[in-house]
């Protein structure tokens, strides 16, 4: 078998267009290719995935493979799986890069394992060891108390690369880069479990995610009802709410509140953590917010160690003065 | 037909230690087992044990818990017989070793399971605390060919077909596949329930199988590596955090509202 060459990025699509976080692993997928002296390719998987092509090369890519069929219209695991494994036995990446989505924290487990392979999983940092040419991974470990730096054994070397880590590269609609038509045969008895339902329990307004300030609460709140007065913080900021996963363990606020490493990941300007201790389960998610401003009564709580501004105190008396001098600073 | 249930749980060292007994040996690349905090079953562990008991509470089951390792604290492992699992079978060789590399614990745990002639579910803790993997569950799906529903809340049985609830991140999702299945289960299941006097009396009295490498049939030269763990180091953290003080409390938040306003930042 040949050599195995390129650093394939796998591509997800939002609403047809080239998804953020696939985005931001063609900026890390580019940087390796560059030091591997090798090319970079993305997998777009759908029933057609035309109008991400253009997009994709003009983030860095410099090849498309337009893994098609008419079954990876909706997304299934089992199906994508099938399509890969395809491709990538086909192609014989060096490297296989995949964003620790929701569907990419099932799937590049399960992909690494058919392949009979190595995988690097919830990564923060990927790169080329000089003298091996071999790929890097660095991941938390420990609920990110500890950092393991480590290599896959095998090719493809995999990683899943936790989003928001990586900036996207700057679009260059002038970029050149070539399509390849890749259609995979598939069964949909390939397709081993089936969606009955979807149910959607987010809060309306502005999403966790998308939010420039998040307002979140712990356990310290005590209950439920405390959360009426964050939701009141984050509407005079034009935020969102979250929770610590006590709180939401607690059944005081929805499951999609929680922030932390098993919850979502939020890079907000302003995180105003209230009584929350900082674990670093939760900081795993919130560790790209720009500032961090803790509320917490506890002065030895580990969040004033990542706090840039900290006020030692109870929050039933902090947080509505704050949120009434907020107000009339909005306003004036 | 009595519904036969797999949970996999792995002996972890307690997460919820104070974080100054956090050590790192970065000779020997590893987390310095603490002394005086005994080891713990990983969270998510305990909701894969809970999550096969609210199906044994309306059906009948049997439910046995596997784990590999080194050694085994037996008083912990136990926990999941007190909770009310039937058996537990410990997969103990010096070649078991808490690796970073899933691939090895999938493979033996696979292993264990066509010994055990299988099950018609697997329930699997998401992920463990120590390494943070979230890769052995979804590894020994694909090593035994089985149907995989990865981040349930809630796990149904009935008519040859299991049906779980799963998280998304707006809401959840119903999900069905037939048996035979595996699960991932995560803490949005539910509390796992607290072992009974009684059922730690039973427990006291089980005896846990053990099967080393060999009584797998396996041999650790098939056993080749998938990762390499380079090196281990706490990361540095933490920054100067300036305190906001005011006359009292409100008027601390009212400081913090000016200077973030300082800042720029409203």
């Amino acid at each position: 078998m040949a050599e195995a060459t390129g650093v394939l990025v796998l591509g997800e699509l939002a609403g047809g267009e080239l998804a953020s976080v696939s985005q931001e692993l063609l900026a890390a997928g580019r940087k390796l290719a560059d030091d591997l002296g090798e090319e970079l390719t993305i997998a777009l998987l759908g029933a057609s995935v035309e109008g991400a092509s253009q997009q994709a090369i003009s983030y860095g890519a410099d090849r498309v493979y337009a893994v098609t069929h008419p079954l990876l219209e909706e997304y299934q695991v089992d199906l994508n799986l099938a399509a890969l494994e395809s491709l990538c036995q086909e192609t014989n990446p060096n490297v296989l890069l995949i964003a620790r989505t929701e569907s990419g924290r099932e799937l590049a487990p399960r992909l690494a394992f058919r392949l009979g392979v190595g995988l690097a999983q919830d990564c923060l940092e990927v790169s080329v060891d000089p003298a091996a040419k071999r790929l890097l991974a660095n991941r938390p470990v420990y609920g990110g108390n500890a950092i393991a730096v480590i290599s896959c054994d095998l090719t493809p070397q995999i990683a899943a690369v936790r989003p928001k880590v990586y900036e996207p590269l700057e679009p260059d609609p002038s970029r050149q880069g070539q399509v390849v038509s890749f259609p995979v045969e598939l069964e949909s008895s390939q397709a081993r479990t089936r969606i009955v339902e979807r149910v959607e329990e987010t809060s309306t307004g502005i999403k966790l995610e998308d939010a420039r300030v998040v307002v979140s609460g712990g356990r310290g709140l005590g209950g439920p009802e405390p959360f009426a007065h964050l939701e009141e913080l984050a509407k005079v900021m034009g935020g969102a709410v979250g929770a610590s996963r006590a709180a939401v363990d607690s059944g005081w606020v929805p499951v999609a509140y929680q922030v932390g490493l098993t919850g979502k990941t939020i890079t907000p300007e302003i995180y105003i953590m209230v009584a929350i201790s900082g674990a670093s389960q939760h900081m795993a998610g919130c560790s790209g917010a720009k500032v961090i401003v803790a509320i917490n009564k506890d002065s030895e709580a580990n969040i004033f160690r990542e706090a840039r501004y900290g006020v030692v105190g109870d929050w039933e008396q902090i947080i509505p003065a704050f949120t009434a001098a907020v107000r009339e600073l909005v306003q004036s | 037909m009595a519904l036969k249930i797999g949970v996999l749980a792995k002996q972890v060292i307690d997460p919820e230690m104070p974080m100054a007994a956090f050590r790192v040996d970065s000779d020997a690349n590893k987390v310095v087992t603490p002394p005086n905090i005994p080891p713990v079953v990983n969270g998510f562990d305990e909701n894969a044990v809970e999550a096969a008991l609210l199906l044994k509470d309306a059906q009948e089951a049997t439910i046995t818990v596997i784990s590999s390792g080194t050694e085994f604290a037996l008083d912990v492992m136990k926990k999941p017989l007190s909770m009310g699992a039937d058996e537990l079978i410990l997969l103990q060789d010096d070649a078991f070793g808490n690796t970073i590399d899933s691939f090895f614990t999938a493979r033996v745990l696979a292993e264990a399971v066509r010994k055990l002639e299988g099950f018609d579910l697997i329930i699997c803790g998401r992920q463990a605390s120590d390494w943070d993997n979230a890769q052995v569950p979804l590894g020994l799906a694909e090593l035994l060919g089985l149907s995989c529903i990865a981040l349930c809340r809630k796990v149904d049985v009935s008519d040859g077909k299991v049906t779980a609830e799963c998280t998304t991140p707006d809401g959840y999702e119903v999900v069905e596949a037939d048996l035979p299945a595996l699960v991932t289960v995560s803490n949005e299941l539910g509390q796992p329930r607290y072992p009974t006097l009684r059922g730690i009396m039973a427990a006291t009295r089980k005896k846990p199988t053990i099967w080393t490498m060999s009584d797998l049939g396996m041999d650790s030269a098939e056993l080749e590596p998938r990762v390499t763990l380079r090196s281990l180091f706490v990361p540095e953290t933490g920054q100067d955090c300036e305190y906001i003080e005011g006359e009292n409390a409100a008027d601390a938040g009212r400081q913090l509202a000016l200077k973030l306003r300082e800042d720029k930042l409203i």
